[in-house]
């Protein structure tokens, strides 16, 4: 616990009591909002971020569904078409691929192939990312597919503060977003403004201002990268840390005034490496700030492996801040 | 004497009304397959050659705030749902004068003046789209019904059978209209189902069901008038089985080797236009002249819809990303 956390207008919270009291929000600020998804009722949610929520709103706007993720997802979609504006929740981004005909096929696209006549305000979050030891079919970090997708928007909260206030914002938007909650951030506590309250969904945030190279990230892993930054420190090197927020769209401006002070940059996602988020990344510093560039870009990602059941193995599996210090080393030529 | 809610009105008018919608659909088509061959018309073209009496049955019944899913082999459904020929027509031009702008063409016929949430190509995909538009009618307390078309293959998608439930546990308005026409592209329902007796799945969900000849549009009407009657007033779906027939190809890329010609000339017999035709003759409800001025009629609508077509324009290049996200700024955070 921080000194700080006595101010009179800050609450002692966690990501996971913040994110339900921004679904709390958004049920009583909106009376087209609902939540739906697996367990979210009576269970309280897989990962316990809508737990009380029933007994406060009952069934019709915490409705539990079956073991039917194309089936619920579409119906929010659906239901988004028809005016109302759904929360879906999907237990894991693993079993978000039952539901990617619906997301893809119908959400992403119905806007444009109609012509603008149909918009789908369907805000679907899931729970991300590795570290529970729950082996290789809970535990990977997909978003970066999902922000391949034009049509759709997708966002990766990783503070207090986004936790509690991406959503409403989300539910405002006329078109599918996706918010994607890492698993090992729910537990995480901190201070939060007892007034906090919608945040914008667009623009990426510089965590930690540095001068000798930008380290951009998202998600679980800004944790990680701010660890990093401050064993850096230690080594007398200077890292900016950028939490992209917005994975789709990009908010290149962020990355690129980063990258045109510190000429440096290493790249940290949950994504396996190839074809990854991280190398669209990169790849749009080489086009939009190569002659800014001193040296070349570094990416540290998943191994390019399912993601395995033992702890040892898992943690070789991700990012951690070693590697990612390492990797910062490398560019600066101080490996 | 007036007619029940549930019944045909069985009137000269609306038996001319009738007959005039499935021509209508019929040489619509058959003009779209000639300008096919001319590449006026690109991309897939699915025609429902022998299963209009499904959509004219069916759409008329319905009110207008009603919703409509279709399927890609809807041009009669939209047609008949009142979007306009010629807006039809330049979509399958891919012109932008096209109910969606070109951009979807003849599988993604949208309008949301009619409430006609599209064609969806993706086989079974439109279902769950009928769930909810149906829960959003639930939760505000309307009694709109959602119609939702698909053929007897997405019976075999994990949607199908997702949707039904959701459709049955929650007690929504769906009209769900199987419009079973033997063939999922070219494997037979008997390849394809362990049970071919599609009607009888709705009764593992405990949605009320029927299964009707979809070759006799008066039939059709009758149980749509059921069948919507019915999720109006319980607010709860509902399963219509319609048994049909395609009797042209499942597009024009098809060489039909999986069934005999001799099977489609059987079915051509039964095919739902000369039989509500003769039917009418025969009983001296409609005339020779009838007929005649009903095609000289939808000749005239074709004639306009294809020249709205030629004279429509492309979209700008420059369009191009349009919509793909809505226009208006990203919302404040407020």
């Amino acid at each position: 616990m921080k000194q700080e956390t006595v101010k009179a207008q800050m609450i002692e919270t966690t990501y996971r009591e913040a994110a339900k009291e921004a679904i709390r929000d958004a049920i009583k600020r909106d009376e087209r909002v609902f939540l739906m998804g697996e367990d979210v009722g009576r269970y309280g949610g897989c990962y316990a971020v809508s737990k009380g929520l029933l007994a406060e709103f009952g069934p019709e706007k915490i409705r539990d569904t079956p073991l039917s993720e194309s089936g619920f997802t579409g119906a929010g979609i659906g239901a988004a078409m028809a005016g109302m504006r759904p929360i879906v929740e999907v237990m894991t981004v693993n079993f978000s691929l039952l539901a990617l005909d619906q997301i893809l096929n119908t959400a992403a696209t119905v806007r444009h192939m109609s012509g603008n006549q149909f918009g789908v305000p369907v805000v679907i979050r899931m729970a991300t990312g590795a570290g529970r030891q729950l082996a290789a079919q809970h535990s990977h970090s997909l978003e970066g597919w999902y922000a391949h997708i034009p049509g759709i928007k997708v966002l990766a909260p990783a503070t207090l503060e986004d936790a509690r206030g991406m959503l409403w914002t989300a539910l405002e938007d006329p078109d599918p977003v996706l918010i994607f909650e890492n698993v090992m951030l729910y537990n995480m506590s901190g201070t939060l403004a007892a007034d906090a309250g919608p945040v914008d969904i667009d623009k990426a945030a510089v965590r930690r201002p540095g001068h000798d190279i930008s380290l951009i990230t998202y998600g679980g892993s800004l944790w990680k990268t701010l660890e990093a930054a401050t064993s850096l420190a230690a080594e007398g090197i200077d890292a900016e840390v950028i939490d992209l927020r917005s994975l789709r769209p990009l908010d290149d401006a962020t990355i690129m005034a980063s990258v045109a002070k510190t000429r440096r940059a290493v790249i940290v996602d949950e994504g396996w490496r190839s074809g990854s988020l991280a190398a669209e990344i990169g790849m749009r510093i080489v086009e939009q700030a190569f002659w800014e560039l001193d040296a070349p870009i570094g990416r540290v990602c998943s191994e390019e492996v399912p993601i395995p059941y033992p702890r040892h193995l898992e943690n070789a599996s991700i990012p951690q801040a070693p590697k990612i210090v390492a990797a910062a080393k490398a560019v600066l030529g101080r490996a | 004497m007036t007619v029940p809610a549930d019944k045909p009105h069985l009137s000269r008018e609306h038996m001319l009304a009738l007959l005039k919608q499935m021509i209508r659909i019929r040489r619509f088509e058959e003009k779209c397959a000639e300008l096919y061959t001319r590449e006026k018309i690109r991309g897939f073209l699915h025609l429902y050659d022998g299963e209009e009496a499904v959509a004219v049955g069916v759409i008329p019944v319905l009110d207008q705030r009603d919703h409509i899913v279709a399927t890609y082999r809807e041009h009669g459904h939209a047609l008949v749902r009142g979007v306009p020929m010629t807006a039809v027509m330049a979509e399958m031009y891919g012109k932008q004068e096209g109910c969606s702008r070109g951009r979807g063409g003849s599988m993604h016929l949208f309008d949301a003046a009619t409430n006609f949430h599209g064609g969806n190509a993706i086989v079974g995909g439109g279902l769950p789209l009928a769930v909810g538009l149906a829960l959003a009618e639930h939760m505000r307390g309307g009694d709109a019904v959602t119609a939702c078309f698909f053929g007897e293959g997405a019976v075999a998608e994990g949607e199908f059978h997702e949707s039904m439930n959701l459709a049955a546990l929650w007690q929504l308005p769906v009209l769900f209209v199987c419009e079973n026409n033997l063939y999922a592209m070219g494997t037979a329902l008997a390849l394809s189902e362990s049970e071919t007796d599609i009607e009888r799945k709705a009764a593992c969900y405990r949605i009320a069901s029927e299964a009707v000849d979809g070759m006799d549009v008066v039939a059709i009407e009758a149980a749509a008038r059921r069948a919507v009657h019915a999720v109006r007033e319980s607010r709860k779906p509902y399963f219509l089985e319609c048994r049909t027939y395609r009797l042209r190809a499942h597009s024009m890329f098809d060489a039909q080797l999986y069934r005999d010609k001799a099977e489609v000339e059987a079915w051509r017999h039964k095919e739902p236009i000369i039989r509500f035709q003769t039917w009418l003759e025969s009983n001296h409800i409609i005339h020779a002249d009838d007929v005649s001025r009903i095609q000289a009629e939808v000749d005239a609508e074709i004639t306009e819809a294809v020249a709205f077509a030629e004279a429509g324009t492309w979209e700008p290049v420059g369009e191009l990303t349009r919509f793909t996200y809505a226009e208006s700024a990203p919302p404040p955070a407020r």
